[in-house]
């Protein structure tokens, strides 16, 4: 039997660019490169792996995001991952993360699979929900947060290091995953990769294909309003000194003018 | 008044510190009830807090499926009382677990969600909340407008105010739904003395610059001359000189102290995003050129072996 893994991954606007917000209070996606959050590579280098611990696995890669998003899903195809599926429709735009949910949920029953794997969380709204969310509505274990993962006779394993103690997980599949940055570095595409990821079968689905409301998501169908996005003005450089031998000393002079001492 | 709910998050049979906080900003926008967890024995102890500081009811709820199972349990009895008591909103703390739960619990309850609020006032329309996003870079101020908000908040956001109320202690029998992932062992984290990261009113934070994981010995000095956290930057714990659970950023820890001190980091942004809203930045870095400068209040360009120690002498002799 094939186990059937589907990773979730989204495209998100570069971190190292100016990110900001557009008139309508969402991301603005035009003025900022987009790229496969770096967080979700960890998510598709696992998939890989536990694909090739398997006898006989397909990883499929899913995203919900605007037409550059294929970018992201091509990222991963170049990875290894063996197909594609982009849900794309001018009404989600602005969904807030109960709205995503609601659609990666449709869209995974609609794709199939044994075992969900997601990374930790997005590095643009990085609330790392939404793999919980997907267990919740598709009724799944989550094993989330994971450091370490494995897929043995039907059962996921994992380490999942939290702030009090370190725990071992285990549940049956299907079952949803996240992985952390710690679970393993992940690999870069060969040019090999790369060319073969164009061949690859991209599923283009909408609104309809899943029997979602346009009103269900996007702006209007969200819980939360934004109601305001304001830059915080940068931080104004403060006093900079150059160690002569007595940096230390300065440095102890401004804490203690700051009452730290 | 209108109930707000608040999981009180406890280790070791103490409340923590972030739950004090949830307490303080739930009086903001209505009257606070506590939920103890799986706590045992000091559940008594827990609640008797909870009420210092302002819980006028506290819900408690015990059974082994808290330790075994993952998040659900928490969930179940989150949403099972939010629902029989009508609550106005539910508060958790902004941590891994803690997010969980409210996702959990704001989608069985039809609700919108907020996390990793830094700031909690009332409004109009109900709570409103500040998140502080792209790295510190902006401020968004929103509101749930569907359901029960569930909004999670960040330590740290605001100062704990005692405020005694009745604290009146009700059991609740939870009806577990289980399918959650098992719980197979637990190794609890070894207590080094010092202050929890993210409850620190002062980080030390060491990063490449140190060099070595016996480098960090002047990162430790310092920190504990001030009575302060260890934080690393993911460059030294990826090198494996400091452990991860002390590594602040995008992926880390995220702090915000009064006070954050960085020795032999560079600033790159999935650091910053971690400690760009500390009140205080300090930075000791050999190179001018570094990005940290651009955020600091006071930075001393030089080698972190001669700083370090020569502060921690200073701080010393006073
Ligand atoms: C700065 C900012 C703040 C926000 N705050 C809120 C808020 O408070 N409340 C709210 O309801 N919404 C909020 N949103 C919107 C929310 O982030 C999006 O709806 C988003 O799609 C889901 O949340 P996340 O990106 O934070 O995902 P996370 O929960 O952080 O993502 C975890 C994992 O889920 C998977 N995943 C996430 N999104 C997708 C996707 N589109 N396609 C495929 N896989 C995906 C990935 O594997 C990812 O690693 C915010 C967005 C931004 C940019
Ligand atoms: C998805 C993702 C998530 C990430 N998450 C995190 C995260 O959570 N936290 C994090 O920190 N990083 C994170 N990173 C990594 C981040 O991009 C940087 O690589 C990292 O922060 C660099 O650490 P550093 O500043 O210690 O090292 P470097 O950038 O190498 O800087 C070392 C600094 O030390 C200075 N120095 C050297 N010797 C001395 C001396 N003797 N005295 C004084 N100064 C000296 C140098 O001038 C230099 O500025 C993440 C990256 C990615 C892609």
């Amino acid at each position: 039997m094939t186990l059937k893994i589907a990773v979730c991954v989204k495209y998100v606007p570069d971190a190292t660019g100016d990110r900001g917000f557009a008139d309508d209070l969402t991301v603005d996606r035009d003025d900022v490169d987009g790229l496969l959050s770096e967080l979700d590579e960890y998510a598709v280098e696992q998939a890989l792996r536990i694909s090739e611990e398997a006898d006989d696995a397909e990883v499929t890669v899913v995203t919900v995001g605007p037409d550059d998003a294929k970018d992201a899903l091509r990222k991963a195809l170049s990875m290894g991952a063996d197909k594609a599926v982009h849900v794309n429709d001018e009404d989600i735009h602005g969904s807030d993360v109960i709205g995503t949910s609601a659609i990666l949920a449709k869209a995974l029953e609609k794709t199939g699979f044994d075992l969900i794997v997601c990374g930790m969380a997005s590095t643009d709204g990085t609330m790392g929900v939404l793999p919980a969310l997907l267990a919740e509505r598709l009724n799944l274990p989550q094993a989330t947060l994971l450091s370490e993962v494995s897929v043995e006779d039907g059962t996921v394993k994992g380490r999942r290091d939290g702030d009090a103690a370190s725990e071992q997980l285990e549940a049956p599949l299907p079952a949803v995953v996240s992985v952390t940055d710690q679970s393993g570095e992940a690999r870069y595409p060969s040019f090999k990769g790369i060319m073969a990821a164009k061949k690859k079968p991209v599923e283009e689905l909408d609104l309809d294909d899943l029997g979602i409301d346009a009103d269900e998501v996007g702006l209007a169908g969200s819980w939360t309003l934004v109601e305001s996005a304001d830059a915080r003005p940068a931080r104004t450089q403060g006093t900079i000194v150059t160690d002569e031998g007595e940096g230390g000393k300065q440095l102890a002079a401004f804490l203690s003018a700051q009452k730290f001492i | 008044m209108a109930e707000i709910l608040v999981l009180v998050d406890h280790a070791d049979g103490a409340v923590r510190k972030p739950a004090l906080e949830l307490l303080t900003l739930a009086r903001r926008i209505g009257e606070p009830s506590a939920v103890v967890l799986g706590a045992g024995e000091a559940a008594a102890s827990l609640a008797a807090k909870a009420a210092e500081y302002g819980a006028a009811t506290v819900y408690v709820a015990d059974g082994p499926e808290f330790d075994e199972q993952l998040v659900v349990p928490k969930v179940d009895a989150l949403t099972q009382i939010a629902k029989d008591k009508g609550v106005a909103a539910v508060l958790v703390t902004s941590s891994g677990e803690g997010k969980e739960v409210a996702a959990r619990v704001a989608l069985r309850l039809g609700s919108g969600l907020i996390t990793d609020a830094v700031e909690l006032e009332a409004g109009a329309n109900g709570p409103v909340a500040t998140q502080s996003v792209f790295a510190a870079s902006y401020q968004v101020k929103s509101a749930v407008s569907h359901g029960v908000p569930v909004i999670t908040v960040k330590p740290n956001s605001a100062a704990p105010e005692t405020a005694p109320a009745a604290g009146a202690v009700e059991n609740v029998s939870v009806a577990f739904t289980g399918n959650a992932a098992r719980v197979v062992s637990r190794t609890p984290r070894v207590s080094t003395g010092r202050p929890e990261l993210t409850e620190s009113a002062i980080v030390v934070s060491g990063g490449r610059g140190v060099g070595a994981a016996e480098g960090f010995a002047v990162v430790e000095k310092l920190a504990d001359s001030l009575g302060a956290a260890v934080g690393a930057s993911r460059a030294a714990v990826d090198a494996g000189w400091y452990p991860h659970s002390n590594q602040v950023g995008q992926t880390g820890k995220q702090v915000s102290p009064q006070l954050y001190v960085a020795a032999g980091i560079s600033g790159a942004i999935q650091h910053r995003a971690g400690m760009q809203t500390s009140k205080t930045i300090v930075a000791v870095n050999k190179d001018a050129e570094a990005p940290i400068f651009d955020l600091v209040d006071y930075g001393v360009v030089g080698d972190l072996f001669e700083v370090l120690p020569q502060l921690t002498d200073e701080i010393g002799a006073r």
